[in-house]
C-alpha cells in the first residue's frame, strides 16, 4: 500500500537540500523613485548609539535589494559622519526577519556574468566598509539571518542574537547554485574556521543560535521574552534593541572585548591549521567528498572550495576577486537558474490558492496506522490539531502509535522538542478501533490497504458516522479519485491526497481533485497540506494521477534494461550520475517490487503499450521468489540489517536471465539508457500538462523533484525540456521509437515545443 | 486521569464553599459590611507561628494556644523538596515532632505539595474539611529543609542498583558491578527549575522583568524597600509569629537570620546571577531559600469560641490560578488578585492590608506593572481595562520573602499569620494575599479581621 509514495526515501537528498526555504518570499524588484525619503533604512540616535533599522515596506522579508543597499550607504555615511555617535547598532524592525538574504531577482535581472560580478563587488565593497567602520557596529539578529544577511552580520564587529526559534543563521546560497558573493567566503573561514566554513557553505543549512554561539558566529545571545507591556515579538525586539545598545557603549568604553579569549581547543586547531599539507588535506577531502555526493552535476560547492582555497592562500584580494568572479559565472549556469526556479516554485506550492475554506479542520481522523497513517497523524498532531488514529487491530494500532512517538522522540533526541512538548504532543492523539467520536471530526483521511473494494467498503462507513461537512480524503497513489468517490453520497467532499513516504521526511504532497470535488473541499485540503507543512501540487484525476503516471513508465523502462542484461549496481550508476538521488534499481526496491509490479500491471492496463517496455512478468516472479525489496531483505539487492553496503541478489541473475531480452547496440550506450530512462519520465510528464492533470509546469517540476526525485540540478521534467531543448529530445525519442515503437513516441506539446524553439515551459 | 481528577478539583470546592449552611452568623465589624455569607461555614486562624527562617516547629504553637494535646483532628504538612526519611513517613515527621510536642498519636496527617504554595495549600486544604464538616481543628503547616534536600543518583545508576538488589548470583552481581561507568557516578542535582521548560526560576524571573521593562533600579530598591521594612518590623516586635528554636549543636536562634539593609550601591556593585552578563535579577533582589517552618492552628469559629479561643482572623475566599508555565511563569497574583476580589465581592480599594510573596523583586514588579497594564488586562486577563496596583502604602509592610527568606514549604502560612496580625496591628478589616509558584500557578486569599 505504501506504495510509489516509498520513493520518498530517495529524494531525501533532495528535501534536506530544500527544505531550509521556509517563509522566504522574494520581494519583486523595488522602483521608488530615489529621490524619496528613505523607506527600508532608517536611523535614530539614542545617547551616543545609531539604532539603523532595517524594513523593507513592501515585503514581509528584508531582503539586499538594490534599494536597500542604497538606502543603507547613505545611513551608514550620516552615521560616520556623525560626531555625536559613537557606536551602531543595526536591527530589523520585522519580528521573525533580521535580513533573508539578497534579492534573487536583482541577481536574475542581471543580463552578463560581468553585471552579477559587479553587483557581488558592490557588496563586497559596502561589507569592507562595515568592517573597517571606525565605530563599532553591533548586529542585532533576530529571525532569519541568511545569505546576504549572514554577510553583513559578520562584517560587523559584534553579533547578538535572540535564542527564538526563528532566529536562524546560515549560508543557503549552494542550494541556489551560488555561493556567498559578498565577502562570505573569505570571512566565515577566519571567524569558525576551515571545517565548520565549508560545513556551512556546502550544506546550506540553517544553525540555530545556540549553535551559532558556541561555533563563535554570534558573540552574545538574548533570550526572547514573553507578553509583557506589548506583544511578545515587539518586547524581544525592544529588549534586543535595549541590550544591543549596552554591549556597543561597552564596546566603546572598552569594557566588552570584541573577540574572546580564544580557549585551548581553539589554540589548537589554529596551530594545527597553520600548516600547509593539513589545509590541502581539507581541500582534498572536501573536494572529494563534494564530488561523490554530487556527481560533479553541481558546480557551485565546487567554486566555493575554490573561493576559499584562493583567499586563504593567496590573501584577500585574490579570493575577494576570485569570489565575485565565481559568483558571476555561477549566477548564469542553468544549474542555478533551476534551483532559483525550484526555490520558486516552492514558494508558490507553499500558499493556499483556492481561498479560506469556510471551516478549519480542528479534528482529523487517519484510517489505517500502517507506515503511512502513521506518518501522516505524526506530521498533524505536531502542528497542534487533534488527531484520530484509527486501525481495526489492536497490533496494528499499537504500531502506528508507536512509529509517532519515535518519530517525536528522535527530535526529542535531536533536541528540537522538549520532552514536555513530546508528551503534550502526544496528548493531541487519540488512538481507537471504532468510530466512535467520529461525528465531531472535520476531515477523515484514509490511508487503508490499496483495494477499491475495501476503500468504498470504508468510504461508506465513515460516512454512516461522520457529520456532513466532513471531509473525505484518500491516501492512493493510483487509485482514480472518481472511482472511489462513485460509492460515495456526497461526491463533492471526496478528494485525494496522496503523500510520500516517509511522511515526516518528504516534502511533497499532491493533491488530486475530481470534476465533483467542490472548491471548497480544495481549499480545506491545502489548508491541511500546508499546516503539516507539505509543499503542495493540485493536479486532476487520471490512474496515477501525475507522479506516480511519470514514474511508471521509467520503472518498466528500468525493467527492460535489467532484462537486457544491465547489472543492477550499473543502473544505479547510471541514474545518479544523471543527477537522481537515487539510482532506479534501488529505488525500486525502496518502493517494493510488489508494489511497482501491482502499480505496472494497473496502469499497462490503463494506457496500454505505451507503459510496456520491460515485462512485469519479471517483478511477478520476483515477488513469488519472495524478493519484495528492502522490506523483504531481497530485491535487486540483499539487505542485511547493520550493513551498510548492499550486494546485488545473486539470484536475481537467474530470473532475468529467465527473461533475457538482446540489447540493441544502436540504442544501448550509457548516454542512450539514461535518456531512455529520463525521456519516458518527461514525455509522461509532458503528457499530463497536455491532458490538462497538471496545471502548471511549475507544479509538474516540483512534483517530480521533490516526489520523485527528478535531478534537482535539471529543475524538473519541464526546465529540463527548455534548457536540453525539446528538438534534441525528439530527436533521441525518435530513435529509440524506431526500435522499441511507442512507448518513445513523444507527445504532441512536446512536439509543439520541438517546432517552435521560441516556445518554452518557463519563460 | 489525571486530568480528569485535576478537573474536578474546582468544582469541588466552589460546591462545598455554596453548599455548607450554617446557624452561626458572624458578628458585624465597623463601618464595611462583613464578607460572611449564608451557607458559608466561618472558619478562623486561631495562631499562627513560624521558626525563624532557618528551621522547624509545631512545637510552638502548642505552647502559644495551649491546646489540648488530643484537641487537633488532623495535621497537612506543605513540603516541597521532599526527603524520603522526612516525608513518606510525614506522620512520623509531624508525629515525631509533634508527639515530642505533646499531640497525640492518633491524629492522621499528609503532605501536601504545590510549590512556593505548598502551605497555602494545606491551609485551605484543611479550610476544606472544616467547611465540610469532617473536622473542626487543624494544624496547618509548612516545612523546608534546604540545606538537606535529597540528591538522587543518576538514573542509571539507580537501575543498576535496583538490578543488584534482584541478582541472584555472584557472577550477576559482579557484571552488574562491573558495569557502572563514571557517568552513573553522577548525581541528579535538585535545581528549582520548571519542569516543562527546564528554565530555572531566576532565569525566568529575570525575563519576565524584561518583558516589563522592570530596570535594575527599580528592582533593587524594591528589595532594599523589604529588608528596611523588615528590619523595622523586627526591632518593634511585630514579627510576634517568630518563635525561637534551638539549633541542635549550636545557639538558641529567635530571629530572621536574612535580613540585611543594604545601600544601593552595594546592591549596584552585584552581578546578575542568572542571565549573565546583562540580566538584571542578582542574589541581592532575589529572595533567599532558607531553612523554614510555620505553623496555624484552624478552626471551625464555633469550635474556637467554645474553646475559649479569640480568633485572630476569618479565612474567606481563595482562588489557585495557572498560567503559561514559560512566560507567566511568576504572575500569580496579577490572575489571582482580581479573581478573588471578584469572588468576596470586593475591590482593591477595599483591601487595607497586602502581602505578596516576594520571590524575585522583578517579579513584584513585573506583576505590579501587569496589574497596571490596560494592554495585559484587555489581552490577557479579558478585562475591560487594568486590574489596579495595590497601594504601597499598604503592600508588604513588615517586609517580605526577599528579606525574611523563603522556605518554599512554609511561605504561605507566613503570609497569612502575617495578614492577620498586620490587620489586628493596623486596624484594617479586610487582608489580600497572594503568591506564585512553579508551574506558572498561583494562589490569593482574602482574610478578613475577626472582630476586636
Amino acid at each position: 500500500m505504501a506504495g510509489v509514495r516509498a520513493l520518498g526515501v530517495l529524494s531525501r537528498v533532495t528535501s534536506r537540500r530544500y527544505a531550509l526555504f521556509t517563509g522566504g518570499t522574494c520581494r519583486t524588484f523595488s522602483v521608488a523613485p530615489a529621490m524619496l525619503a528613505q523607506t527600508h533604512v532608517s536611523y535614530e540616535v539614542k545617547g551616543d548609539v545609531a539604532v539603523v533599522r532595517i524594513n523593507d515596506p513592501n515585503s514581509k522579508v528584508n531582503t539586499l535589494s538594490i534599494q536597500m543597499q542604497k538606502e543603507m550607504a547613505e545611513v551608514m555615511d550620516e552615521v560616520w559622519a556623525n560626531d555625536a555617535v559613537k557606536s551602531a547598532v543595526l536591527i530589523s524592525s520585522k519580528p521573525g526577519c533580521f535580513i533573508a538574504g539578497a534579492d534573487i531577482n536583482m541577481i536574475q535581472s542581471c543580463n552578463s556574468a560581468d553585471e552579477v560580478t559587479t553587483l557581488s563587488q558592490e557588496g563586497q565593497k559596502m561589507f569592507e566598509r562595515i568592517e573597517k567602520s571606525p565605530k563599532p557596529i553591533v548586529a542585532a539578529i533576530n529571525g532569519s539571518c541568511l545569505g546576504g544577511g549572514l554577510e553583513f552580520a559578520i562584517a560587523c564587529q559584534y553579533r547578538i542574537a535572540t535564542k527564538s526559534k526563528k532566529t536562524v543563521l546560515g549560508t543557503p546560497e549552494v542550494m541556489l547554485g551560488l555561493l556567498p558573493g559578498a565577502g562570505g567566503t573569505q570571512r566565515l573561514p577566519k571567524m569558525v574556521g576551515l571545517p565548520s566554513a565549508f560545513d556551512m557553505m556546502l550544506t546550506g543549512r540553517n544553525i540555530r543560535a545556540d549553535k551559532a554561539k558556541k561555533m563563535g558566529l554570534v558573540n552574545q545571545l538574548v533570550d526572547p521574552l514573553g507578553p509583557g507591556l506589548k506583544s511578545p515579538e515587539e518586547r524581544t525586539i525592544d529588549y534586543l534593541e535595549e541590550v544591543a545598545i549596552e554591549y556597543a557603549r561597552g564596546i566603546v568604553n572598552k569594557k566588552i572585548p570584541i573577540r574572546k579569549e580564544k580557549g585551548r581547543m581553539e589554540k589548537i586547531q589554529d596551530y594545527v591549521m597553520s600548516f600547509e599539507f593539513v589545509r590541502n588535506q581539507i581541500y582534498k577531502t572536501v573536494h572529494s567528498k563534494v564530488m561523490k555526493q554530487s556527481k560533479g552535476l553541481y558546480p557551485a560547492p565546487l567554486k566555493i572550495i575554490e573561493c576559499v582555497k584562493t583567499g586563504v592562500e593567496q590573501g584577500p584580494v585574490a579570493g575577494y576577486l576570485s569570489e565575485s568572479q565565481n559568483f558571476g559565472q555561477l549566477a548564469r549556469t542553468s544549474e542555478s537558474g533551476a534551483l532559483i526556479g525550484l526555490y520558486h516554485g516552492q514558494v508558490a506550492c507553499k500558499k493556499n490558492h483556492y481561498g479560506v475554506p469556510q471551516r478549519e479542520v480542528k479534528t482529523l481522523a487517519i484510517l489505517g496506522a500502517g507506515l503511512m497513517g502513521a506518518g501522516v497523524a505524526q506530521v498533524t498532531v505536531d502542528k497542534g490539531v487533534h488527531t484520530v488514529l484509527k486501525d481495526t487491530t489492536v497490533s496494528g494500532l499499537a504500531r502506528g502509535e508507536q512509529q509517532v512517538y519515535k518519530g517525536l522522540n528522535d527530535k526529542t533526541k535531536k533536541r528540537n522538542i522538549t520532552s514536555f512538548q513530546r508528551d503534550s504532543i502526544l496528548s493531541g492523539l487519540t488512538g481507537q478501533l471504532d468510530y466512535s467520536g467520529f461525528e465531531k471530526v472535520d476531515m477523515v483521511i484514509e490511508a487503508v490497504f490499496e483495494d477499491i473494494h475495501i476503500k468504498h467498503a470504508v468510504l461508506k462507513e465513515v460516512e454512516a458516522v461522520v457529520s456532513p461537512h466532513c471531509i473525505f480524503a484518500s491516501n492512493t497513489s493510483a487509485l482514480p479519485i472518481k472511482d472511489i468517490a462513485a460509492a460515495s453520497k456526497r461526491p463533492d467532499k471526496v478528494i485525494g491526497m496522496h503523500y510520500f513516504s516517509p511522511v515526516d521526511k518528504m516534502q511533497l504532497l499532491e493533491i488530486i481533485t475530481t470534476d465533483q470535488t467542490s472548491k471548497d473541499t480544495t481549499a480545506s485540503a491545502v489548508a491541511v497540506g500546508l499546516k503539516q507543512g507539505k509543499v503542495i501540487i493540485v493536479v486532476g484525476d487520471g490512474p496515477g494521477f501525475y507522479t506516480t503516471r511519470c514514474l511508471a513508465p521509467m520503472l518498466a523502462e528500468a525493467v527492460r534494461v535489467l532484462q537486457e542484461g544491465v547489472d543492477p549496481k550499473k543502473l544505479d550508476a547510471l541514474t545518479t550520475s544523471f543527477g537522481f538521488p537515487v539510482g532506479a534499481a534501488t529505488l525500486a526496491d525502496e518502493v517494493g517490487i510488489d508494489v511497482a509490479a501491482h502499480v505496472a500491471e494497473d496502469l499497462g492496463k490503463a494506457f496500454g503499450s505505451r507503459f510496456g517496455g520491460g515485462n512485469v512478468e519479471v517483478l511477478k516472479t520476483m515477488v513469488d521468489l519472495g524478493f519484495k525489496g528492502r522490506k523483504s531483505g531481497k530485491g535487486c539487492y540483499i539487505y542485511q540489517p547493520g550493513l551498510k553496503t548492499k550486494e546485488v541478489n545473486p539470484d536475481i541473475g537467474d530470473v532475468l536471465e529467465q527473461f533475457r531480452m538482446t540489447p540493441n547496440p544502436a540504442v544501448s550506450s550509457d548516454s542512450d539508457v539514461q535518456y531512455r530512462l529520463v525521456s519516458r519520465f518527461v514525455n509522461e510528464a509532458v503528457l499530463c500538462l497536455q491532458e490538462g492533470i497538471l496545471k502548471n509546469p511549475l507544479e509538474g517540476d516540483i512534483g517530480a523533484v521533490f516526489g520523485l526525485g527528478f535531478p534537482p540540478c535539471l529543475g524538473g521534467p519541464f526546465r529540463f525540456v527548455d534548457s536540453f531543448g525539446a528538438d534534441k529530445l525528439v530527436e533521441k525519442m525518435r530513435r529509440f521509437e524506431a526500435v522499441y515503437g511507442n512507448q518513445f513516441t513523444p507527445c504532441q506539446l512536446l512536439l509543439d515545443h520541438a517546432k517552435d524553439s521560441s516556445k518554452k515551459f518557463h519563460k | 486521569m489525571s486530568s480528569m481528577l485535576l478537573s474536578t478539583i474546582p468544582q469541588v470546592s466552589s460546591s462545598l464553599s455554596e453548599s455548607y449552611c450554617l446557624t452561626l452568623l458572624s458578628v458585624q465589624t465597623k463601618s464595611k459590611k462583613t464578607l460572611a455569607r449564608p451557607g458559608v461555614k466561618n472558619v478562623v486562624l486561631v495562631e499562627g507561628v513560624r521558626t525563624p527562617f532557618l528551621l522547624s516547629g509545631t512545637t510552638g504553637l502548642l505552647q502559644r494556644t495551649g491546646l489540648p494535646k488530643d484537641a487537633v483532628d488532623y495535621i497537612i504538612y506543605g513540603t516541597v523538596i521532599q526527603e524520603v526519611k522526612t516525608t513518606s513517613i510525614l506522620r512520623h515527621n509531624i508525629n515525631q515532632r509533634t508527639l515530642g510536642a505533646g499531640f497525640s498519636d492518633k491524629i492522621p496527617a499528609h503532605t501536601v505539595t504545590m510549590a512556593c504554595i505548598s502551605s497555602n495549600q494545606a491551609m485551605t486544604s484543611g479550610v476544606g474539611l472544616i467547611a465540610a464538616g469532617q473536622c473542626d481543628s487543624i494544624v496547618a503547616g509548612g516545612v523546608e529543609f534546604m540545606s538537606d534536600v535529597p540528591i538522587r543518583h543518576s538514573r542509571k545508576m539507580r537501575k543498576t542498583m535496583l538490578s543488584l538488589s534482584r541478582a541472584k548470583t555472584l557472577g550477576q552481581r559482579l557484571g552488574l558491578i562491573g558495569s557502572i561507568r563514571m557517568a552513573h557516578l553522577s548525581p541528579e542535582l535538585p535545581a528549582v527549575a520548571e519542569f516543562s521548560t527546564a528554565e530555572t526560576m531566576g532565569h525566568s524571573a529575570d525575563r519576565l522583568a524584561a518583558a516589563f521593562g522592570v530596570s535594575r533600579v527599580e528592582q533593587d530598591e524594591f528589595a532594599v524597600r523589604s529588608h528596611t521594612l523588615a528590619k523595622k518590623a523586627q526591632d518593634a516586635g511585630l514579627l510576634q509569629d517568630v518563635i525561637s528554636f534551638k539549633v541542635p549543636g549550636r545557639d538558641i536562634v529567635s530571629k530572621d537570620n536574612g535580613i540585611r539593609v543594604s545601600s544601593m550601591e552595594q546592591m549596584g556593585k552585584l552581578k546578575a546571577a542568572f542571565i549573565k552578563p546583562h540580566g538584571t535579577v542578582t542574589a541581592a533582589n532575589s529572595s533567599f531559600l532558607t531553612d523554614g517552618a510555620s505553623a496555624v492552628l484552624i478552626m471551625s469559629e464555633e469550635k474556637a469560641l467554645a474553646m475559649g479561643y479569640k480568633p485572630k482572623a476569618y479565612l474567606r475566599d481563595f482562588v489557585y490560578v495557572s498560567q503559561d508555565p514559560k512566560d507567566q511563569l511568576l504572575l500569580g497574583p496579577t490572575y489571582g488578585t482580581p479573581k478573588v476580589l471578584e469572588r468576596a465581592g470586593l475591590t482593591m480599594s477595599d483591601i487595607d492590608v497586602f502581602e505578596f510573596h516576594e520571590a524575585f523583586a522583578g517579579q513584584i514588579m513585573a506583576n505590579l506593572k501587569a496589574m497596571d497594564s490596560d494592554w495585559f488586562g484587555q489581552t490577557y486577563l479579558g478585562k475591560k481595562s487594568k486590574v489596579g496596583t495595590p497601594p504601597m502604602e499598604k503592600f508588604n509592610l513588615w517586609g517580605g520573602s526577599l528579606s525574611l527568606g523563603h522556605p518554599f514549604g512554609a511561605t504561605g502560612c507566613r503570609l497569612v499569620t502575617t495578614v492577620a496580625h498586620r490587620l489586628q496591628k493596623e486596624g484594617g478589616q479586610y487582608g489580600l494575599l497572594a503568591a506564585c509558584a512553579a508551574g506558572g500557578q498561583g494562589h490569593a486569599m482574602v482574610i478578613e479581621a475577626y472582630p476586636q
